[in-house]
């Protein structure tokens, strides 16, 4: 498998490390313990395009959202974590 | 010339070098074959057609192909070390010297003592791994098992390790092709022309495919010199890459293929310096097959004896090596193209004996080549083959109509039709699809990027071939950008290709489809009696396509009898999966230089040379060589070593290397605040210039890692993790910057590789360290208090970070320079703690002292704990969010009764305690339900005098000055311990402070 990481470039599967589910979000401080543990544990068993953490450990280090096609392994698109890169001091 | 003549060798023709003669043994007998030949090449020009002894049954074998499909002729090659089990004489090419013995026989080929397992037949029909499991299992493990591992087998491993060495490598291209045959070639071309970066990969040493053998005319020309003309054109083009000996065998995700090359194969040993094989991973833009077809087999009583081969593979030994299968042979087919066989056999002077045709009707061309030549051809089929370990003797034939005749000839070529060649098409778990013109499955669609061309999509004729191969060796290079005007395709004529579809042949007498795994069209059928109809099933009930040649001569003619058994179609029937490799790779080829001492990297820490001088035993922690301890002349064990080392310590100065720590710098303005939401306790209230011991949770609300992180500046942090959690550590936190808490101003960068740092602990300490930082600094209690942490200039400018940190209890310094200076800080200490008694100190007086002190490490952050598990639940904020926070109040993780850190010490002061024991209530019987914990770290405690030790017990806190047992049945002990204090040293903290 071969991810394009938006700040590297086209590169190969081993230079990334899968997290997994990108859908679910951290619940606010004050969700309360039935929507962390939702968080936590509970995982759509997605047969299709799924969105899903990678991290590009072998190379700029980023937090890569990408969408993958469970079935077929196909990606169809890559984008950066919403804080990957430099800082975006006062953006 | 040793070794006598090559007596089934012709005068003229052939791609072999008469003038390079090569000796080989075969059995220890001396033979003589060519340049050019292959070992089973060189075998049948020697007469030789008992080449092995079948799998269960042991009964003869001889070669059946001349490819990679081979089933039969499995030798091993070469002997002690570099002695290679199971390999394909039909690939393996010969060189000067070679050594091959056959397999799986006893005590020798000609007389194998085990071929008695024929009587035995019937205990070895399908199924009978599974039925004989059902027996008693001591008489299978007693009698059956060692019976069935003597009797059935294949070559023997060396048994020792492989002296050579193996490559793994990458390449790129827009274009990559399988196979060199006419349509690989064509495609090459077509691509080429265009622009495209090209790799070819042909797995025989010659380029050519079918063209060596069969030859043809192209552009009007011989294919000799087409091949040529082409090969001359591609070598002048400069992105052309065309590697021999070379398989492609797997397909995976994104354009990514596998390619084995056979590097040095061929000869003896690799030369010095160089790689026996290099695995490639392949990344193309455009992939395409054409890989070519396999002849398939007609099953029929005896269809194993040597001297009965596929049409295709007899008419190879003749045409390409000139080598003759047999004087007389006769013709067994259903097809057009078998009697090429009958043309190339004639042309070389050998006798036909009769062509037996299964078709209904037999072309006017033929029946005059059949008279002119004074051969008869009979309309029917072969039913059995009388003959034996010499080879083949006489043929029995069923005449369309009912009559029978017979044959008398010493080889039958046999021909069933063509198998595409769809593995590769196939491994993204894509069924072929069948065509009923050709009998036959196509690929049906293929992985992305990848398209199957010539006879490998069912296109058998050579025009048709050439057509394909240049058109998708065009489009291809278009795909891939490449534009180029790729010119005039070649052009040549398509041979006629007739069959009528025929698998199996009714008779009596074993009548093999998997002729490695040694299954019978019987077998096939007790399959279906028994349930096992789904090809899925039969597979993996009869082993039928499991051997190393993974079915390819078998598969196909096994569901079709199937389908014919069960009373389906074959393509209902369908195909098993296809799946890669397509022939057998070494595990050497996978393992590439990543073996012994190259196994994974190694980190050296900065001290370690220097620690390398002074003698020190060194442990492996992950890829760290780290320093254990550092013996002395007249030191008896490991254990006096590391006692001294603790004392030193405790009573004087040591230092220890703990660069190996992951080091984090944090800066930004949001610094502190992004670590109050990692860290359990809170970090954006810690001053400048000091250090807090810092605890992380998972999300899910067990402890993570801890670690001490000191304030540098306002937006300045550095932050260090355990040596094991350094990498993932990193990971974890940017994960929380970039997509948890992306609006924090934060950065994060690892340092653990740019800082050596070093622990400097005992009383005195700091007389030490007064000599190595620069005079003005203030190191005095008030002016560099505990926990206090700042940079420092040492002697000389250095700049250096200094934490006033203590591990091991005592008062100590922790001491970053850059990683270029390590090793002259540690000789410096060296010579400026001399007056001091300085004592260098490894990972074991390190650990003994953290036991002393009752601080956890990786024994007890083992990701089953809480933090209040570990004695630091009081350290969890309550005024703020973290990771971890919820969950670590769910119901189980703060239940009074979980196992939690306490201290153990054996109430017997002589005995040793161990790690792992478990904890029981005393009078109690052990086992699962009485288990109250188990000790997690022991050492033995120059300061107490006696083992102590560390443990997770439940409700330990409540419990110190029990008395429990410790029951340990690995080394079958059973003592008293008591629970205690886990601070077995200067509780209060005393000495870390002054
Ligand atoms: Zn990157």
């Amino acid at each position: 498998m071969r991810i394009v990481c938006p700040f590297c470039g086209e590169r190969e599967l081993g230079e990334f490390t899968y997290l997994g589910d990108a859908k679910p979000a951290r619940p606010a401080a004050d969700a309360g313990e039935d929507a962390v543990f939702d968080y936590v544990y509970l995982r759509d068993n997605v047969a299709g395009a799924m969105s899903e953490h990678w991290y590009h450990s072998g190379g700029c280090r980023a937090w890569l959202k990408v969408t993958r096609n469970t079935l077929t392994h196909e990606i169809s698109a890559v984008e950066p974590a919403a804080g990957a890169g430099a800082a975006k001091v006062g953006a | 010339m040793v070794g006598g003549p090559q007596t089934h060798r012709l005068s003229n023709g052939g791609l072999i070098d008469r003038s390079a003669p090569l000796s080989f043994r075969f059995d220890g007998k001396t033979y003589v074959g060519f340049q050019g030949d292959t070992l089973a090449s060189a075998l049948v020009a020697n007469g030789v057609k008992l080449v092995g002894r079948s799998f269960k049954y042991h009964r003869p074998r001889g070669i059946l192909t001349a490819g990679s499909e081979e089933p039969n002729a499995l030798v091993e090659l070469r002997s002690g070390a570099r002695r290679e089990p199971n390999t394909k004489a039909t690939t393996a090419e010969l060189y000067e010297g070679l050594e091959v013995a056959s397999q799986n026989r006893w005590p020798s080929l000609r007389h194998d003592f085990m071929a008695v397992n024929q009587l035995f037949a019937p205990i070895f029909v399908a199924g009978f791994y599974y039925k004989t499991f059902m027996w008693p299992a001591k008489f299978w493990e007693a009698i059956y098992e060692p019976a069935i591992r003597r009797a059935a087998g294949l070559g023997r491993a060396a048994g020792v390790a492989d002296p050579d060495h193996y490559d793994k490598a990458w390449a790129h291209c827009d274009v990559l092709i399988a196979g060199s045959g006419p349509a690989g070639l064509a495609a090459a071309l077509a691509a080429g022309r265009s622009g495209a970066r090209i790799i070819l990969c042909e797995e025989d040493f010659a380029l050519g495919g079918r063209l060596l053998a069969d030859g043809g005319t192209i552009d009007g020309r011989p294919a000799a010199e087409w091949i040529s003309r082409t090969l001359a054109e591609l070598g002048s083009m400069p992105d052309v890459r065309i590697m021999t000996r070379t398989t492609l065998f797997g397909v995976y995700d994104g354009g990514t293929y596998g390619a084995i090359e056979r590097v040095n194969d061929h000869l003896p040993s690799p030369p010095e310096h160089q790689v026996r094989q290099r695995l490639w991973r392949i990344v193309a833009k455009r992939c395409v097959v054409a890989a070519g077809s396999i002849e398939r087999p007609i099953v029929f009583a005896g269809n194993d004896t040597p001297g009965v081969m596929m049409a295709s593979a007899m008419r190879t030994y003749v045409t390409r090596y000139a080598a003759t299968p047999g004087k007389r042979i006769a013709l067994f087919t259903n097809n057009e193209d078998g009697w090429r066989t009958v043309e190339a056999a004639l042309g070389a002077g050998l006798q036909v004996a009769a062509v037996i045709d299964a078709r209904p009707d037999v072309s006017p061309a033929h029946r005059s080549l059949a008279s002119k030549s004074g051969f008869t051809v009979l309309h029917g089929s072969v039913s059995s083959v009388e003959g034996g370990k010499d080879g083949v003797r006489k043929i029995a034939v069923l005449l369309t109509g009912g009559a029978r005749a017979e044959v008398e000839a010493d080889g039958l070529a046999v021909s069933g039709g063509w198998n595409p060649a769809v593995g590769l098409t196939s491994y993204h778990r894509g069924r072929p699809k069948w065509r009923d013109d050709i009998a036959a499955f196509v690929p049906d669609g293929a992985p992305p990027g990848m398209v199957a061309v010539g006879a490998a999509n069912g296109a058998f004729g050579l025009g048709a071939c050439l057509r394909e191969g240049f058109e998708a060796g065009a489009a291809a290079a278009s795909d891939a950008g490449r534009n180029g005007n790729a010119g005039a395709a070649p052009v040549a004529e398509d041979e006629a290709f007739s069959l009528t579809p025929l698998w199996r042949v009714a008779g009596k007498g074993k009548a093999f489809v998997d002729q490695q795994h040694d299954i019978t069209a019987s077998d096939v059928e007790l399959a279906q009696r028994e349930g096992f109809e789904s090809v899925e099933h039969l597979k993996r009930y009869t082993t039928l396509g499991m051997a190393t040649d993974q079915g390819k001569t078998s598969n196909i003619a096994g569901l079709a009898i199937m389908a014919a058994v069960s009373g389906k179609s074959i393509p209902e029937t369908g195909t098993t999966i296809y799946r890669p490799p397509y022939v057998p790779i070494a595990i050497g080829a996978f393992a590439g230089h990543h073996r012994d001492e190259a196994f994974h990297a190694t980190r050296l820490t900065p001290s370690h040379h220097w620690a390398a001088e002074q003698g020190a035993v060194f442990v492996d922690t992950g890829l760290w060589k780290r320093a254990q301890w550092y013996p002395r002349a007249g030191e008896k064990d490991w254990l006096e070593s590391v006692t001294r080392e603790v004392k030193s310590v405790r009573g004087g100065v040591g230092f220890c290397d703990v660069s190996t720590l992951g080091k984090i710098d944090v800066h930004g303005a949001d610094a502190g605040a992004f670590l109050d939401r990692v860290y359990i306790n809170t970090f954006s209230n810690l001053a400048v210039g000091k250090a807090r011991y810092g605890l992380m949770l998972r999300e899910d609300g067990l402890v993570y890692d801890d670690g001490t992180t000191s304030r540098l500046a306002e937006d300045h942090y550095f932050l260090t993790t355990t040596t094991a959690k350094a990498g993932p550590v990193m990971q974890h936190l940017e994960f929380c910057r970039q997509v948890l808490f992306p609006e924090l101003d934060v950065q994060l960068t690892s340092v653990s590789d740019q800082w050596a740092q070093f622990s400097i602990a005992g009383p005195k300490t700091r007389d030490v360290l007064k000599e190595i930082v620069d005079p003005a600094e203030d190191l005095s209690n008030e002016g560099f208090p505990f926990m206090g942490a700042r940079k420092v200039a040492l002697r000389g400018g250095i700049r250096a970070r200094l934490f006033r940190i203590s591990f091991s209890g005592e008062m100590a310094f922790e001491i970053s320079v850059p990683a270029r200076y390590g090793e002259a800080l540690v000789r410096n200490l060296m010579q400026a703690g001399k007056q001091f008694g300085v004592t260098p100190y490894g990972t074991e007086a390190l650990g003994v002292m953290r036991v002393e002190k009752g601080h956890v490490a990786g024994p007890e952050l083992n990701g089953t704990t809480t933090a209040s598990d570990l004695g630091l639940g009081k350290m969890m904020s309550t005024k703020k969010d973290f990771i971890g926070r919820v969950m670590a109040g769910r119901e189980a993780l703060i239940a009074p009764d979980r196992q939690v850190v306490v201290g153990i010490k054996p109430t017997d002061k002589v005995r040793r305690l161990r790690s792992g024991a478990h904890i029981i209530p005393k009078g109690q019987t052990p086992g699962p339900d009485n288990d109250q914990g188990y000790v997690t770290s022991v050492c033995f405690s120059p300061t107490l005098d006696q083992w102590i030790g560390l443990g997770l017990v439940e409700r330990g806190r409540e419990r110190i000055g029990e008395i429990v047992r410790a029951h340990d049945p690995l080394r079958g002990e059973e003592y008293d311990v008591e629970l205690c204090n886990p601070v077995f040293y200067d509780p209060d903290g005393g000495r870390q402070r002054g």
